[in-house]
């Protein structure tokens, strides 16, 4: 893992879809963030599944999320060949994800505060999405 | 069926390496096995349940079973992480009252200091399903746990140097502890001068990386009468698994919250009942997290609870991890379950360090947290009475 690196930048591990995140990951080339929402009761969850974790229906559909939240919590790693900071957003749309605060000072940062998405190419190209305070 | 002193733990033993360069970790597995065994006064071919996790070589019961010659009736290779030793503890209770097995192997060890494996010792399995969604952000553990830390504070006011006393209270313990990797008594002041690993966690709020382990016995009420140690009795058990609520994320508790009720429901026992605890000190707030989940105290009063002493045996009300835990002195295989087990039963037996033994102890509680406690995890609490 990236505490485990010995120099240069932080790589961004890419992710590895599996065939029903695909569209997921196509959304975020594009710069959109998804949701997965349930139809059946009415529920967003993350990270996507197959079933709604919630209430067990597959009648699934992809949401366009706003891209807005606020930041539930974050740390920044300093163990690393250069630090970054770890966090849990929660979207607009209620789910929390797991991602990194970006483009800011994260010793000025604050737990509540609103975060916009912007994409960030991993390793090997695929965007993946971060945040960074409004 | 309740597993209310349907069994007892008639052998420990930790390995008192803490760097082993030149032991396979076959070999450590077999020589905890033998210590807590000979610890028993039992034989190898009286053992005929085994249970070992994640950190056992190749196929776990079936390579170790092997190695040393087991004759088994009843296996679990049950793996929950750091905890699954507590769990097996658990499960060999359950398969000993349902007379599956007489008497049980737990071991627990590995290696990753020598083998210089730190956190990681396998590579992520790209079919877990969480993978892609976590690993671009650089999930260490680490981090994980500081932001635990860092919400808990949010929320409730928790205070850096609050976390510092768990670190102070393990190494006061630590010193006592000839094995114990860190012996030096360490101040409120070191651990928040120590660098930020992932704030608001520093250095000393993390646990060391070490190699090692250690194995217990647990056996049939009819054996442990019949043999020459102090009769340990599991008087209570639970588990749980919390995570992520599939984004319903809440980091300001742990699976404690439900296997400890369940563990003292069995007992019938309550916190107040305990005079000693281990727990799985992956880091400061680690244990913060288990005091108020186990109900030492209400939710959010950790930092007041642990704060001055509080946790130091012979001066607060609840002394902890007497042999220096995590924090001090070993972590064998990344996983601290199986050494806190270890603490307890010494603590029960009066066989802990002059220094440290808790007076009149009758009634222990072990508690690990296996995974992480920032995404998903496993808690296993354990309750034991010396009889």
């Amino acid at each position: 893992m990236s505490a485990n690196q010995t120099k240069g930048p932080r790589k961004i591990i890419s992710p590895q879809p599996h065939d029903y995140t695909k569209p997921y990951w196509e959304a975020a080339n594009e710069g959109r963030l998804l949701v997965r929402k349930c139809q059946a009761c009415d529920e967003a969850h993350h990270y996507p599944r197959t079933l709604c974790p919630f209430c067990g229906s597959d009648d699934l559909i992809w949401l366009n999320a706003t891209g807005t939240g606020t930041i539930y919590s974050f740390s920044t790693l300093r163990v690393g060949p250069e630090p970054y900071t770890i966090a849990y957003v929660t979207l607009a749309e209620g789910p929390t994800m797991m991602t990194n605060l970006v483009e800011c000072d994260p010793q000025s940062v604050q737990i509540g505060q609103k975060v916009s998405v912007v994409f960030r190419p991993s390793e090997q190209g695929q965007l993946v999405p971060m945040f960074t305070p409004e | 069926m309740s597993i209310r002193n349907k069994a007892y733990i008639v052998g420990a033993y930790e390995h008192p390496t803490r760097k082993a360069d030149t032991l396979s970790v076959a070999q450590l597995h077999a020589d905890v096995a033998r210590g807590a065994i000979a610890d028993a006064g039992l034989s190898l071919k009286d053992i005929d349940g085994y249970f070992c996790a994640g950190d056992a070589p190749g196929l776990g019961t079936m390579s170790m079973g092997e190695y040393l010659g087991l004759t088994l009736r009843h296996v679990d290779s049950t793996e929950t992480g750091g905890s699954a030793p507590l769990v097996h503890v658990h499960h060999a209770a359950q398969a000993i009252a349902q007379g599956k097995c007489n008497i049980a192997l737990v071991t627990l060890a590995g290696r990753p200091r020598a083998a210089v494996a730190a956190l990681q010792l396998k590579p992520p399995d790209p079919d877990a399903p969480e993978l892609q969604f976590e690993a671009p952000f650089g999930p260490a553990t680490q981090n994980g746990y500081a932001m635990c830390a860092r919400r808990h504070m949010h929320e409730f006011g928790t205070t850096s140097e609050q976390l510092a006393w768990i670190k102070v209270a393990a190494s006061h313990h630590a010193q006592h502890n000839p094995n114990a990797m860190l012996r030096q008594l360490v101040t409120v002041e070191d651990v928040v001068n120590s660098p930020f690993v992932s704030d608001p966690l520093h250095r000393l709020d993390c646990c060391v990386i070490s190699d090692g382990g250690g194995a217990l016995i647990i056996a049939r009420p009819e054996i442990a009468a019949s043999l020459q140690r102090p009769k340990i009795a599991i008087r209570g058990a639970g588990e749980a698994l919390k995570h992520g609520m599939a984004g319903k994320v809440d980091l300001t508790y742990s699976a404690a919250r439900f296997s400890g009720p369940r563990a003292f429901e069995e007992a019938g026992l309550t916190p107040a009942d305990i005079k000693y605890v281990s727990l799985y000190d992956s880091f400061t707030v680690t244990v913060l997290f288990q005091i108020e989940d186990l109900g030492f105290c209400a939710k959010g009063q950790g930092g007041r609870f642990v704060s001055d002493g509080n946790l130091i045996s012979g001066i607060g009300k609840l002394p902890f991890n007497t042999d220096g835990g995590g924090l001090c002195n070993n972590h064998p295989a990344n996983r601290g379950g199986m050494t806190k087990v270890i603490e307890a039963v010494r603590q029960l037996r009066g066989e802990a360090h002059p220094a440290v033994q808790v007076k009149n102890c009758d009634l222990a509680l072990a508690n690990g947290i296996g995974g992480s406690l920032a995404t998903r995890h496993i808690a296993g609490t354990l309750i034991m009475e010396r009889q």
